[in-house]
């Protein structure tokens, strides 16, 4: 089900800022990870799928969640790091699935090793959560062709709020450009067709926004 | 003249600065109030003497208050200071009794502008009682520890962990240096100050008579560590990566600068162990340098072809970040901070030994064309992520935050 937005109503462009938070968990080997994420808040396993995109790191474009990238790097076990680099948090209903998800990737590979991998001392998993204040820029956007022009001045962190962030509080879990145009009555479906096909985890924001401006551009022309 | 913020904008962008613009909207009439030990000299006061006057460019009400000791108070937070960062140390009473007592005169002084205060940022251990002696406050207090407290001593942060429990919030560099409190603990990282003297943009011929200066020949390829001299920067470990590569790079020299740092003996006694490792190299270059040298700091990172930072142990390690703003990649020991920030083959490389620096060393000063590419990466990276705006983004996001009930996501309109 879609989430249409009236095309009555105009895109309010937001923008976000976020700081994160020590939850005090901590896990150095496969088993302990296990047992911190089944008891993590909910908070903490979406921030480290969704709101690394907004910390301070080289984006690596090899995994799109902290898990995935840990357990390759500082657990050096290349064959779950695969897998749960694959894991697409927007499969899932709500963050419960994608936290059992990890948890039955994690346990059934535990149930097939022999050794528990452990990391060094100095590169444990620290879980993090994070707050997210969301706020007006007070511009809005009233007609689709006007995304053009906009897009390529928005902020990396409201590329962020309306294209990542969108995909954990949007009914469909897609994005607030999709679910705007769908208000307009199927006009830009074919628009609404290709921003599915952008994958937002495999980007850098600056990049995305890019992506995004090409995609606008070519379906609506170049500014007058 | 440009102010502040147009100076900032022109570094990293007006976007950056018109966000920070609405947040500030959202913060009207909020009072905030920074309270350390000293208002020259330290990285606190370096942080402080930029993020106030832009906070104030801003609108926001904030003023910066420091609190007056005598020897016996410094000498008891000197103590403390070494005891988060893990020394184990032993504080006798009379300097704890200090301790308490300039704290509690302290707050008799500030006492208007705390108890009005809506915000209030404690850093670091020296002021941390203020909060128990003022019981009328109104606001919400921070403590802020700049300190990598991962492995403190046990009885002191017992004793401190006394004061901050009380407070609303703390908030720490890394994940990794929290400790675990009643509260919400934050993580902001910390930043430098593109327009500060250590960072700003100096001329060649500026550059070039700073290093030429000091006997450095400019035509020569130069490694640098830029460090104080104590054993976990592992000075001599980047004398024998130096000595790995020399063969292969007759011309090179090796630039250790690093503070005097007279009055402390562990200092002293690396500082022999570095003259001993080179051995009267003439292309070994040891600078003892004045605490003041920022912009013969700044020529000699700019001056560099190859920056090292080989720490055996590193809290942030914001040289790195001096470093790569300009656009040098760095050779990093594989340790704290250091891995946030050095990506290997993106902004410089991680290394273990002094072998594996001297090898990175080598490919970096054969492949050229790469070393510049990851260079402008390097200063790319801190321009997005590392530079005080950044810094006071997430302040005035933590103020917003806790203002507005501390939820996980909060719209403000």
């Amino acid at each position: 089900m879609k989430a249409r937005v009236s095309s009555r109503q105009p895109f309010i462009v937001k923008d976000c800022a976020l700081v994160p938070l020590a939850t005090g968990l901590k896990a150095q080997n496969l088993r302990e990870i296990c047992q911190c994420i089944r008891t993590v808040a909910a908070a903490s396993i979406e921030h480290h799928f969704w709101s690394i995109k907004l910390q301070p790191r080289f984006e690596d474009p090899e995994f799109n969640n902290d898990f995935a990238a840990w357990v390759r790097h500082a657990l050096h076990d290349k064959a779950l790091a695969e897998r749960l680099g694959m894991i697409d948090p927007t499969a899932y209903g709500d963050v419960e699935q994608l936290r059992q998800e990890l948890l039955d990737l994690v346990e059934e590979h535990l149930e097939n090793v022999e050794r528990i991998p452990w990391s060094d001392s100095d590169q444990q998993f620290y879980f993090v959560t994070s707050q997210i204040v969301i706020f007006n820029t007070h511009k809005v956007i009233h007609q689709p062709r006007a995304l053009v022009s906009a897009v390529p001045s928005m902020t990396s962190s409201s590329i962020f709020y309306h294209f990542i962030d969108a995909r954990r509080r949007t009914e469909d879990r897609s994005d607030d450009f999709r679910a705007w145009l769908y208000g307009f009555n199927d006009r830009h479906s074919a628009l609404c067709e290709r921003l599915s096909s952008v994958d937002p985890f495999f980007s850098t924001l600056p990049e995305l926004r890019q992506q995004l401006t090409d995609l606008f551009r070519d379906y609506f022309g170049r500014p007058a | 003249m440009p102010s502040l913020l147009e100076a900032y904008a022109g570094i990293c962008g007006g976007d950056v600065i018109d966000q920070l613009h609405q947040l500030v909207k959202l913060l009207r009439g909020v009072r905030v109030v920074h309270v350390n030990s000293t208002r020259h000299g330290g990285g606190v006061a370096e942080i402080l003497a930029k993020l106030v006057p832009l906070k104030r460019e801003l609108g926001i009400d904030v003023s910066w208050e420091v609190i007056e000791g005598d020897k016996e108070f410094f000498a008891c937070t000197k103590n403390f200071h070494n005891a988060l960062q893990g020394n184990r140390v032993s504080v006798p009473p009379p300097l704890i009794g200090a301790y308490e007592r300039i704290n509690r005169l302290n707050a008799e002084r500030l006492r208007p502008v705390l108890e009005q205060a809506d915000i209030v940022f404690i850093h670091d251990p020296q002021p941390a009682p203020l909060l128990g002696f003022t019981p009328a406050r109104k606001g919400k207090w921070i403590w802020r520890c700049h300190i990598d407290a991962s492995r403190p001593d046990r009885a002191v942060w017992k004793y401190l962990r006394g004061f901050l429990a009380e407070y609303d919030a703390s908030v720490f560099s890394l994940a990794s240096f929290a400790q675990p409190m009643p509260h919400p603990e934050y993580l902001i990282a910390p930043s430098i100050d593109p327009l500060s003297d250590k960072n700003i943009d100096l001329e060649p011929a500026e550059v070039a008579a700073a290093v030429e200066g000091l006997g450095i020949d400019m035509e020569r390829p130069i490694m640098l560590q830029v460090s104080r001299f104590d054993s976990f920067k592992d000075p001599v470990g980047v004398i024998q990566a130096y000595r790995l590569t020399k063969p292969f790079v007759p011309a090179l020299q090796l630039v250790l600068a690093g503070g005097e740092a007279a009055d402390d003996p562990e200092s002293r006694v690396v500082i022999d162990e570095v003259y001993v490792a080179a051995a009267n190299d003439p292309d070994i270059h040891i600078l003892l340098l004045p605490a003041d040298a920022h912009r013969t700091i700044n020529a000699l990172q700019r001056a560099a072809d190859l920056v090292l930072q080989k720490s055996l142990r590193e809290g942030f390690g914001l040289t790195v970040t001096e470093a790569m703003w300009k656009g040098k990649p760095v050779i990093g020991g594989d340790t704290g901070g250091i891995r946030i920030q050095v990506v290997n083959h993106q902004t410089g490389f991680l290394v273990n030994t002094p072998a594996g620096a001297a090898l990175r060393a080598r490919y970096l000063l054969f492949h050229r064309d790469l070393l510049q590419n990851m260079g402008v990466k390097a200063r790319d990276f801190v321009r997005e992520n590392f530079l005080l705006t950044r810094h006071l983004r997430e302040y005035l996001t933590l103020m917003l935050s806790l203002l507005s009930g501390g939820k996980d996501r909060i719209e403000l309109d």
